[in-house]
């Protein structure tokens, strides 16, 4: 086996971060595509609008769903009827946890913590340690041994890909985590991106996670029925498939190790409900390189920037199987990855490091 | 000593808004309020290198344009995590149109 092919370490305490930051990968300065900055600030503006209006959709969409697989329940159509409730549950409550944790998604700050704190209890994410997770996430996206979300290694484990469109991968993982910081643990990964200031915090919401646990398991004793879980907790596995292809398709097959997000993130068209759904995350080069722009604001963003990044895909399904064949080279050949055309008005990508250039003799060196 | 350093016209700067200025080496933020009062700060979020004359600016708030932090640029005082350290400020005058920081 070449060098080149040799499994690397994926997590935060091996030897990997440390060679990322040799090669200046890390908390590094990343490609920005140009815009102006007038036209940034108005792409930047905030609005609690929109998000309310979705917010109020995404609610009653839910407890729609809810009545009907509460009477369907008994009958086949609580299969559907749950499925729809399911789909609902989970992955606008992935995207709303993670446009609310950004900040974003409304102007007014508690909102976007309330929806916050309310949907990380939906896909059961601790919502501190996630925050955290999630902004290192960002500054060193899909760096090995840094970024704590990448989805898959290179080869892939498909045992782990298969049984996490249930959700059984990363739930019990968050739910382990639940009961070591309701005991005041802090694992010896998540220390290298959780300040301990923070410890605390991650305490209090995972002591709040599971009192709301054992509340379910009571009720669904006091019941002599599973009916409640169905409600609340178990939607986060049965309807987790649809947001667990929308993570997929985010970063999958293209880039590690490289300084440009038109490299190692997914611009992909959807159509209005999984738009919806996802809330625009889509537009993922565009949310990525411009992670303060809301989410309402990302298809002005995509068409002020979308000369200067590789085609879109053209559909969720068009870039799932873009994915899949990604992942299926990656079983014999780690180092396969997606290349992507530029359109020739674009700037060339940034693959590393910017050089380091010396303006003139005696001259404070800087970056080009 | 502490030397008083040009760092920008009064009007490169729009009302509510921020821009860099680097000066031997370092790199500062240049705020301009509402009320058309200036302000300075390190150029640098606390939490990881990114930029602040890239961000957003809102009332006395300067959001890091990477991960939201933000930070009172009158006080230089952390609001947001992830930032959790407070941002240096430095003094700033504006005389006949320019803008001068006070840097040590």
């Amino acid at each position: 086996m070449s060098a080149s092919q040799e499994k690397r370490d994926y997590s935060l305490t091996g030897p990997e971060g440390g060679k990322a930051r040799e090669r200046g990968l890390v908390a590094a300065e990343w490609y920005a595509s140009p815009i102006p900055r007038k036209r940034m600030k108005e792409l930047m503006k905030r609005k609690d609008g929109p998000a309310i209006r979705d917010t109020i959709l995404w609610i009653v969409l839910l407890a729609g769903a809810g009545v009907l697989a509460y009477f369907s329940w008994g009958t086949l159509w609580a299969v559907p009827a749950f499925l729809v409730y399911g789909i609902l549950y989970t992955s606008p409550g992935d995207s709303r946890w993670h446009e609310c944790g950004h900040g974003t998604a409304f102007k007014t700050p508690w909102m976007n913590e309330v929806v916050y704190q309310f949907a990380s209890f939906l896909v059961l994410r601790p919502a501190t340690p996630w925050r955290w997770s999630h902004a290192r996430h960002h500054t060193d996206t899909y760096v090995v041994g840094r970024d704590p979300e990448i989805h898959q290694p290179r080869p892939p484990v498909w045992r782990v890909i298969i049984i996490q469109f249930a959700h059984l991968v990363g739930g019990p993982k968050d739910i382990k985590r639940m009961f070591m910081h309701a005991f005041g643990v802090v694992g010896k990964e998540e220390r290298d991106f959780i300040p301990e200031s923070e410890f605390r915090k991650s305490f209090r919401e995972s002591r709040v996670y599971l009192l709301i646990f054992a509340c379910v398991i009571a009720a669904c004793f006091y019941t002599g029925s599973i009916l409640p879980a169905m409600f609340v907790v178990l939607p986060s596995f049965y309807g987790a498939g649809l947001m667990v292809i929308f993570g997929m398709i985010q970063h999958l097959g293209l880039h590690e190790d490289v300084l440009d997000h038109r490299l190692n993130s997914r611009t992909v068209y959807m159509n209005p409900v999984f738009r919806f759904l996802y809330w625009n995350m889509n537009y993922h080069i565009e949310h990525h390189m411009f992670p303060m722009v809301p989410y309402h604001a990302l298809p002005a963003l995509h068409e002020e920037i979308k000369a200067d990044c590789p085609r879109p895909n053209r559909s969720t399904w068009e870039a799932f199987r873009e994915v899949i064949h990604a992942l299926l080279k990656q079983r014999k050949d780690r180092n396969y990855t997606i290349q992507r055309e530029l359109p020739p008005t674009a700037q060339p990508y940034q693959y590393g490091p910017k050089p380091i250039i010396a303006e003139a003799p005696g001259e404070q060196p800087t970056t080009s | 000593m502490a030397d008083w350093v040009a760092a920008c016209a009064a009007d490169d700067i729009e009302e509510e808004d921020v821009i860099r200025f680097d000066h031997e080496g370092r790199s500062f933020a240049i705020y301009r309020s509402e009320d058309s009062d200036y302000y300075a700060t390190d150029g640098f979020c606390t939490h990881e290198r990114v930029h602040l004359a890239d961000g957003l600016v809102m009332g006395a708030v300067i959001e890091c344009p990477k991960h939201n932090g933000r930070f009172d640029y009158t006080s230089g005082k952390a609001k947001k995590t992830p930032a959790c350290v407070d941002l240096r400020t430095y003094p700033v005058k504006v005389e006949a149109g320019t803008v001068y920081i006070q840097v040590d």
